[in-house]
């Protein structure tokens, strides 16, 4: 073989690489099933196999995953955005690669777009939010003392979650629930590799064998172990057997703000900052 | 003198024979006399996963160390149970990876890697669980569904057979069981719409022996308990390692859920032989009997948890803490039902039928805005081995507290596609999930004791004969118990879930523990 030819079938090769990678990505950019409503049907049904544990029924949010029917999405809104997102997981979030969560099958390259047109099939149009932004950050900030335990855009207290992204990452219901009954469901804090299940925001009451009383919120646990932040932003992490006594709650710590704490229009106001604030705007 | 030193000398040839010498039929039925090694999945046929090893005992257990780990640096679930023979230690690792250590210092003797195809996709992680061993080759199932055989001096492949197409959803995921001169291993892909079945490959050429299908084809005994075509399609995998009886020369091996696995239409009837118990003849494949622990199911309380065979009083039994959230007392001779209790928190059935077997209630199952049900789809225990202590007379589970809400979700069939009928997550009221290690008393079916874990664990239990049970967590810690009595003795934190069922061995009359976890394998003995 001369250099010529080796050069040929170089270049050949390299051609035929480039095709196959082009076809490919042409075949992930377009939603060959977009609107097919026999389709998305199908697309439900891999969605509630696949999703719904972290998204929920109906796509409408759960405690882990965003409500997926709201637009524009935060990862990308094109359907090709969207089916990278399935397929390759979003870094930095708790959506992992498809398939990666090794608990069920995964899903083919059809399955994923059964479920991007499904997740199309139930979009809202934007704009459902409709309060006074701006209002909002002060109640947040100010009277309403949000900030003492929670941050927003690394300002803010640290005994509950941020919810710099909680605006994009839970539904409008769910953040609302959260104000009006915080311990229905608690918000989920550190997840370990491999471990099935998130430590949630419990509220943590400890006696150490020197009579100090401490209140704040779990971190994490094992069986012999507890971590917790107390009401002064105070980190322990403390051998279980040398306390004289410890208690956890599914009562929140966070106060239940009713209607008479937090008027309607004033949770629509801290609504619209969360949401839009989280989508970049009402800063 | 010189007849002495002769004989002398001969006699340590003879010992030095001894230690080196291949793993026979003879050694397997006696495995639990040579406690030093552990020479199967469970440690020996009967499933108890009992060692009579006592140098660690209640005693001494707080002064545990680690000893060494060995690390595979794979992703994903580590689940092997390694066995041990001769101070050699032969595990499976994630990926389908095989490894030879040397049992005392932990350094590779040979490394496997198999080369998988692409396009495998294997329900719920590329997991191994195990080896069988005999003469001079381990055994092993594969993830694209291969059996094969390779050489414990070598690692290199002696014997690879195809059992069935993986692109259908097959795969093997447990330790095979070595019977005689049979290599016999169950078939892994309930969520795939495949049809199940026990297969015996001869340990020196592969060649396949028999094969049992766990869903009876059309004419034979059973096989009405389908609806129309779906027994094709039927699943019953059976994915977790037998045991054997040789008094009556019978092997016992579990199955699967029937498929779809949560959703019953299309499927009208028992579904024969999903979430069963089955005795075979291992020579030749022939069921004896069958005891099925839950009729149509529609919840994935697949019955692969190893049946542990157990002489009380007299009786030869079968127990077994299953999925649904019973446990069964089973006279083995004749599968008939002594007993079924419940051991965890129990939704989907309210009442038993006249042998006392549990029946599932029509309000159970999934509908399109979601059931909850009780237990949850991974169980009140999973694959994870149990354990049975001769000594307290206790059987040791791991059970899952946890409830989830079943909804419908209709899925074609599509060969070598997810096939489950329906969806499941975690119910979002307010009683959180737990996990326990817990002592049943087999003569009641009460809990004797309890260690509360702070969530679901998928680690199993040793029993050891100086009193203590081990077990893991999903936080992390491996955990010494006094059996007696559940009190904590020593733990050690892993860095990651365990999701293993733990061993024991010696290497120069020093006992040693292993565990899998994360990515390593650690061990650990007395100071």
């Amino acid at each position: 073989m001369t250099h010529a030819q080796k050069l040929c079938i170089s270049i050949l090769a390299l051609a035929l690489l480039l095709c196959a990678t082009t076809s490919n990505a042409v075949a992930q950019g377009k939603n060959p099933y977009a609107g097919d409503a026999k389709v998305a049907k199908l697309g439900e049904f891999e969605f509630r196999a696949n999703c719904a544990f972290c998204h929920g029924l109906g796509a409408r949010g759960g405690g882990r995953g965003p409500d997926l029917t709201r637009t524009p999405k935060k990862h990308g809104d094109s359907d090709a955005e969207i089916f990278n997102a399935i397929n390759n997981g979003v870094p930095g979030t708790a959506m992992p690669p498809n398939g990666a969560t090794q608990q069920g099958v995964g899903m083919t390259e059809e399955e994923i777009w059964q479920v991007v047109t499904y997740i199309r099939s139930v979009e809202k149009k934007p704009g459902t939010v409709s309060g006074d932004a701006k209002h909002g950050r002060e109640l947040f900030y100010g009277n309403q003392g949000c900030a003492a335990c929670h941050m927003f855009d690394g300002k803010g207290g640290r005994l509950g979650p941020d919810l710099t992204g909680a605006g994009t990452a839970r539904s409008t219901e769910y953040l609302m629930e959260s104000m009006r009954n915080p311990s229905r469901r608690l918000a989920q804090g550190i997840s370990e590799a491999m471990k099935e299940f998130s430590v949630e925001y419990e509220t943590v009451d400890v006696v150490t064998n020197d009579g100090s009383n401490y209140k704040g919120t779990l971190l994490n646990e094992d069986s012999f172990t507890i971590q917790f932040v107390d009401m002064r932003e105070k980190v322990h992490s403390l051998d279980k057997a040398s306390l004289k006594s410890w208690k956890k709650s599914r009562q929140s710590l966070m106060p239940l703000y009713d209607e008479k704490a937090l008027p309607e229009k004033d949770m629509q106001d801290l609504l619209a900052f969360l949401v839009r604030g989280a989508a970049g705007g009402a800063k | 003198m010189k007849g002495k030193l002769i004989f002398a000398l001969s006699l340590i040839t003879v010992i030095a024979a001894a230690a080196v010498a291949q793993v026979t039929p003879q050694r397997l039925l006696n495995a639990g006399q040579e406690p030093q090694n552990w020479l199967m999945y469970s440690g020996d046929y009967s499933g108890r996963r009992f060692s009579s090893l006592q140098e660690i005992k209640v005693g001494n257990a707080e002064k545990l160390v680690p000893k060494w780990a060995y690390q595979t640096m794979a992703g994903g679930k580590f689940e092997t149970t390694p066995l041990v023979v001769d101070g050699f230690m032969y595990g499976t690792g994630q990926d389908d990876r095989v490894f030879a250590l040397d049992a005392r210092t932990g350094r590779p003797i040979w490394q496997y890697q198999r080369a998988l195809p692409q396009d495998i996709r294997p329900c719920c992680g590329r997991v191994n669980r195990g080896l069988a061993i005999l003469g001079d080759k381990v055994f092993m199932g594969t993830l694209d569904s291969h059996v094969i055989a390779l050489d414990t001096k070598t690692g290199n492949v002696i014997w690879d057979v195809t059992a069935v197409d993986y692109k259908k959803g097959y795969s093997f995921t447990l330790a095979p069981l070595v019977i005689k001169n049979l290599v016999l291993v169950g078939i892994s892909g309930g969520e795939y719409g495949i049809r199940g079945f026990i297969d015996a490959y001869d340990v020196n050429t592969g060649e396949r022996k028999w094969r049992f299908y766990t869903i009876p084809a059309p004419g034979e005994p059973g096989h009405d308990s389908w609806e129309g075509e779906s027994w094709k399609i039927g699943g019953s995998p059976a994915w977790i390692t037998g045991t054997y009886d040789v008094e009556t020369n019978t092997t016992f091996w579990t199955t699967g859920n029937p498929s779809p696995s949560n959703r019953g239409e299309g499927r009208a009837g028992d579904n024969l032989y999903s979430n069963s118990l089955l005795a075979l003849d291992p020579d030749t494949g022939k069921l004896k009997w069958y005891f099925q622990f839950t009729q149509h199911d529609e919840h994935d309380y697949d019955a692969t948890q190893v049946p542990v065979t157990v002489n009380v009083d007299g009786r030869k039994l079968i127990l077994q803490a299953n999925r649904n959230g019973f446990f069964y007392v089973i006279d083995r001779t004749t599968g008939k039902l002594i007993r079924a209790e419940s051991y965890a928190k129990v939704s989907w059935t309210k009442e038993k039928d006249s042998n006392g077997r549990p029946v599932p209630a029509k309000e159970g199952s999934p509908t399109p805005e979601g059931n909850r049900v009780c237990p949850g789809a991974a169980g009140a225990t999973n694959w994870m081995s149990p354990t049975y202590d001769p000594q307290t007379k206790l059987f040791y589970v791991t059970a899952r507290e946890q409830c989830d809400v079943f909804s419908t979700a209709p899925q074609p069939y599509d060969a070598g596609h997810a096939y489950y009928g329906s969806a499941y997550f975690p119910n979002d009221d307010a009683a959180p999930f737990y996990g326990a290690l817990r002592a049943i008393d087999p003569d009641t079916g009460k809990i004797k004791w309890e260690w509360k874990h702070p969530s679901p664990t998928w680690s199993g239990v040793l029993s050891t004969a100086g009193g203590v049970v081990f077990t893991g967590d999903a936080e992390g810690n491996f955990i010494a118990l006094d059996a007696a009595s559940g009190k904590p003795l020593w733990h050690f934190q892993c860095g990651a879930s365990v999701y293993s069922s733990p061993m024991t061995y010696a290497v120069d009359g020093k006992q040693y523990l292993a565990v899998a976890a994360g990515t390593a394998l650690f061990t650990f003995g007395l100071p």
